[in-house]
């Protein structure tokens, strides 16, 4: 990995999918340290979930290898629900493991802010089993099914999901790319503001737990998740570029390599094995693992799709960063701070940094990127020699998860 | 009965006549429900229809506040929640279905783990009438 850029996440009425990923290019290529010709790109692999659906158009590869100037070059377009772009890298990397590429643009996009919430919630719920569906249930409403079940088998609460918020909370105002730039207390505060100037009640809410507990502040949208367990509906896009491992110190003197990767596909929420862990996760771990000859200990921190809060807690087991039915108690204890011991989400993860899908998977691995050269500023993991880094993906109800680790060298 | 194709549509088909059927693999005795014309478990495609009892227990439930349109035009929203679960069958098999007979909007009072019998439900969808399967406490 010898390049990378993406562009803001947040919803741009301005702005279309072509528009953010070509700024991402345009990052890119600037981020390319000894200097990329475009001209020498020879594929592209793009992630996209549904923007068939949010914004009726298909057939993104060659509209974006237009967009760039880089026809005739093959543009593919992978789809796999909010893991698509990390399939895309994915594909990409075998592309050039296989001998048949030496320098790959690897891309994700989601262009989801131009419906109102009920399309968007309709849109997404295209990843869901058709019996999910059938049974009145959306995104938010399956990860609070799998919740009730964690919180009967382990005894977590309601405020250990609260946990996961205030941390994503805190580490996304310092990514300038984030979509909300406020921590919980910051939003306390403008609310308390806002509300003085209309001059009604000013609200009192004692700390972060209570705001979030405050059904006004925090609207249950699918028991047990609230507006704050969730992730937003997001606008970006994401781009990478993949080079042969003997030509990437042409390109920088320091390159990222891909140490292992793992994907595997798991059943619908009816036939899951267990319901408090998500199956593919673990084989993509497991496959990720045996490739590097890593283990969960080397791994000094992650990205995770923490869609929901219950997610995150979820992922942070099956991964093997803890044990399961611990993760509740890691992330309460602050393991998981960016100044903790394992840090998770340093860019405030998909609900802070914000989650247009198909843009999600190449926007881990570019936070994964910027933290192992050092380059992430103020959210910076505070630890002196990081070597792996990792990013877990994952699509639909865990019907797609992908895990990805990346080494400095 | 009629015997239908293992297949979504024969469960269908099934519930219209207000039975919850499953698939079971005659090589291996695996049991699905929904059914499956093939066995996961060990790749066979001889399989033979079950009839469940009906009954199970509460796995795991949500109530939605905010549903999908299809949900809305059945009057439900913010104040007026469903609850939808995933329940776990006697004969082993998890199903997802809307549990009625509960106070969806008080979901705190909803426990995993409670008895539940299936309820199959009648909606009237332009001149048709469909039969869904739901649940409900015992
Ligand atoms: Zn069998």
């Amino acid at each position: 990995m010898v390049g990378a850029g993406m562009s803001p996440f947040g919803m741009f009425a301005d702005r279309d999918s072509k528009d953010l990923f070509l700024q991402a290019f345009q990052e890119m290529l600037h981020s390319v340290d000894r200097g990329v010709d475009p001209g020498d790109i020879e594929a592209l692999y793009l992630g996209n979930f549904t923007n068939d659906f949010f914004v009726q158009q298909s057939h993104w590869g060659a509209i974006l290898a237009d967009t760039l100037g880089l026809v005739p070059r093959p543009a593919t377009r992978i789809e796999g629900a909010c893991a698509s772009s990390a399939l895309a890298f994915r594909e990409a990397v075998f592309s050039i493991a296989s001998g048949f590429y030496d320098v790959v643009l690897v891309g994700g996009f989601e262009d989801m802010s131009k419906q109102a919430t009920e399309q968007v919630a309709e849109g997404l719920a295209l990843a869901a089993s058709p019996y999910e569906r059938s049974a009145g249930f959306t995104f938010p409403g399956v990860f609070g099914a799998i919740a009730t079940a964690y919180f009967d088998k382990y005894g977590a609460t309601r405020e250990h999901l609260m946990n996961v918020t205030i941390k994503s909370h805190n580490n996304a105002p310092l990514n300038p790319k984030a979509q909300f730039q406020q921590t919980i207390q910051g939003i306390m505060a403008s609310r308390a503001v806002k509300a003085k100037k209309k001059g009604g009640p000013v609200p009192e809410w004692q700390d972060e737990k209570q705001f979030l507990g405050d059904p006004q502040a925090n609207p249950v949208v699918a028991w047990p998740m609230h507006l704050f367990d969730c992730s937003p509906i997001s606008d970006g896009a994401a781009c990478i570029l993949l080079v042969g491992e003997e030509i990437a110190r042409s390109f920088t003197e320091e390159p990222l390599y891909v140490a292992g990767l793992g994907q595997a596909s798991g059943r619908a929420l009816h036939a899951a094995e267990d319901l408090t862990y998500f199956e593919a996760t673990r084989r993509a771990a497991q496959e990720a693992y045996g490739m590097s000859d890593l283990t969960p200990q080397d791994i000094q921190f992650a990205e995770v799709h923490d869609c929901f809060s219950i997610a995150e807690i979820m992922h942070i087991e099956d991964l093997g960063f803890f044990k399961p039915g611990q993760g509740y108690q890691a992330v309460a204890d602050g393991l998981t701070r960016l100044d903790g011991p394992k840090p998770i989400n340093t860019s405030g993860g998909l609900k802070c940094k914000g989650h247009p899908v198909g843009a999600t998977g190449a926007a881990q691995l570019i936070e994964v990127w910027e933290q192992l050269r050092n380059k992430a500023g103020k959210r910076q993991v505070p630890h002196p020699d990081l070597r792996f880094g990792a990013a877990h993906n994952l699509g639909g109800t865990g019907g797609t998860c992908t895990f990805t680790i990346l080494e400095r060298r | 009965m009629e015997e239908q194709p293992v297949s979504d549509y024969g469960y269908q088909q099934y519930l219209q006549e207000e039975k919850l059927m499953g698939s079971r693999c005659t090589a291996c005795g695996a049991l699905y429900v929904p059914p499956r014309g093939r066995c996961s478990a060990c790749q066979q495609t001889q399989m033979e229809w079950q009839q469940m009892q009906g009954t199970g227990k509460l796995a795991a439930f949500t109530s939605i506040a905010i549903g999908p349109p299809f949900m809305i035009e059945q009057g439900f929203d913010r104040n007026n929640p469903y609850c939808s679960a995933v329940i776990e069958l006697t004969e082993g098999p998890r199903v997802v279905a809307r549990v009625e007979g509960v106070d969806a909007r008080q979901p705190e009072e909803i426990q995993v783990g409670m008895r539940l019998v299936a309820r199959f439900a009648q909606r009237a969808v332009g001149d048709e009438v469909t039969t869904s399967l739901t649940f409900a406490p015992v």
